[in-house]
């Protein structure tokens, strides 16, 4: 019961704020720079419109709801109001994970608005595996950023720290790759670079082999790795919610 | 940790469990090779140089070598079931062309050119990628010669093209005005020439550069006569 408050609250608060606004400012631009290139180019039209808007809305949902978790959450314990809650008689748990449901709810509802944008020059069955796939990156991006945000307590570490680990996931995989390359001089330095990178790898979500724009243009199936991509991210959000219970069973008052 | 954080203690056992099988999952998860990593493409086209400025904004050198790791990616270990080799050269040559207007003045292209992908068992793609020196050599040849210099070698030896050998180190020594550039490439054409048994033809030429009076250098004018002298020798032998 005092997870739902919790999550109701969060998501009232997120209605209550700009984000609703910045969200459909985020899908005019999209929608803008479609028409503009619906008339600049001369061929694959809608497969121009549909990879850029694909991009642009995906990094505007990872964006917003990454900057909305960690402000909301900071804006929380500046005012004083995480010590009020941590003195009433609910268990942590329940504070943090109906903190959690909230900013997963506010981000499924965020990356679910983006994504029915694209129905207008996508087929229906790509944008639906390509939306279900961004809400799961969404709710994964939320985790993480409640993690660093309650761990780090200030602002620009939590949002820099929660878009380093973004990044990293999105671009491990090129960087695995040019790690491994047989062209430079084999060496003990070199090897345990590779290593390093291998075991960086290991802690991070395979974030390049989700929500991918060529879904929108050549269509998805629910295969293997479709399955695969969604089932790590829904495991990594685990491993990001039980760290952050973690931290936040010893906070102090 | 700080006085904020209270013991660990005060952590339920059953947190303690979910983080550490959340974490044991996470990683047999990545653990496990998929499908997906190996990515069995050949390389893409390459973009024109225009789009890759910018691309760079402004960052042209580091975008350049950035892009040069990305060529180097395309091979057997980096996670390609392609082999560099079996690449498509045409592409290849149209990547390497892209940074190398890029950023003209890096020598990554170049030098990945002439003794990496030129360096390949496949007489045709050999062929293609010498050219590529060849055409980028003329643009600038005292900041290329070097390459030119291994694409006559790589001429000679692997391919046993004694003409377009000759070629490319005809070019050498005639288009290069830097004094930097070192004696043994600027003679390559003799050698080439003595290997093609056009012993008259060397002995002209390396006379040729001994009257011209260009040589100053003391040691590189002896070196080039005892190279004469010991053409004459062979010549006499004959």
């Amino acid at each position: 019961m005092a997870t739902a408050t919790f999550a109701r609250f969060i998501l009232l608060e997120a209605r209550r704020g700009g984000l609703p606004w910045l969200a459909l400012a985020a899908i005019v631009v999209a929608l803008v720079l479609a028409a503009f290139l619906s008339q600049v180019a001369l061929t694959e039209t809608r497969e121009l419109q549909a990879s850029v808007m694909g991009a642009l809305l995906r990094a505007s949902a990872v964006f917003l709801i990454a900057l909305h978790v960690a402000s909301s959450t900071l804006r929380e314990m500046n005012d004083k109001g995480l010590e009020l809650f941590l003195s009433l008689p609910v268990p942590r748990w329940a504070q943090y994970l109906g903190r959690l449901a909230g900013f997963a709810a506010t981000a499924a509802i965020l990356a679910a608005t983006c994504a029915l944008v694209l129905l207008a020059v996508a087929a229906p069955s790509a944008v639906s595996l390509w939306a279900l796939s961004l809400v799961m990156e969404s709710v994964l991006v939320a985790a993480v950023a409640l993690f660093f945000s309650m761990t780090l307590a200030q602002l620009v570490p939590a949002i820099a720290a929660t878009a380093g680990l973004y990044l990293l996931a999105r671009s491990m995989t090129g960087i695995q790759a040019i790690a491994s390359s047989p062209l430079s001089e084999p060496s003990t330095a070199g090897e345990a670079a590779r290593l390093a990178i291998d075991a960086v790898a290991l802690l991070l979500p395979r974030l390049d082999a989700v929500t991918r724009t060529d879904w929108l243009l050549y269509g998805a199936s629910v295969d293997g790795d479709y399955v695969r991509a969604i089932a790590g991210m829904a495991l990594y959000a685990a491993l990001a919610t039980a760290a952050g219970l973690f931290d936040f069973y010893r906070r102090s008052l | 940790m700080s006085a904020e954080q209270r013991p660990l203690a005060v952590v339920p056992r059953w947190l303690w469990a979910f983080l550490a099988a959340a974490l044991a999952g996470q990683l047999a998860w990545q653990a496990q090779p998929t499908a997906s990593m190996r990515l069995a493409q050949d390389l893409p086209a390459a973009p024109r140089a225009a789009v890759l400025r910018l691309a760079a904004f402004g960052e042209e050198p580091a975008l350049a070598r950035l892009l040069m790791l990305y060529l180097q990616s395309y091979d057997y270990r980096g996670g390609n079931t392609l082999r560099y080799r079996e690449l498509d050269y045409s592409r290849l040559t149209q990547w390497l062309h892209a940074i190398v207007e890029l950023d003209p003045q890096g020598g990554y292209p170049l030098f990945a050119a002439a003794r990496v992908y030129a360096e390949v068992e496949d007489p045709e793609r050999m062929r293609h990628m010498l050219e590529f020196i060849y055409a980028r050599f003329l643009e600038d040849p005292n900041g290329r010669w070097a390459p030119l210099a291994h694409a006559a070698l790589l001429a000679k030896h692997r391919l046993g093209d004694l003409p377009l050998a000759r070629r490319y180190a005809h070019d050498l020594q005639r288009m290069t005005t830097d004094p930097g550039v070192p004696l043994w490439a600027k003679q390559m054409e003799v050698f080439i020439l003595e290997d093609m048994n056009e012993l008259e033809a060397a002995k002209i030429m390396l006379g040729g550069m001994l009257e011209s009076g260009t040589i100053t250098d003391a040691e590189e004018l002896r070196f080039l006569k005892e190279r004469l002298d010991a053409l004459e020798a062979a010549s006499r032998r004959r």
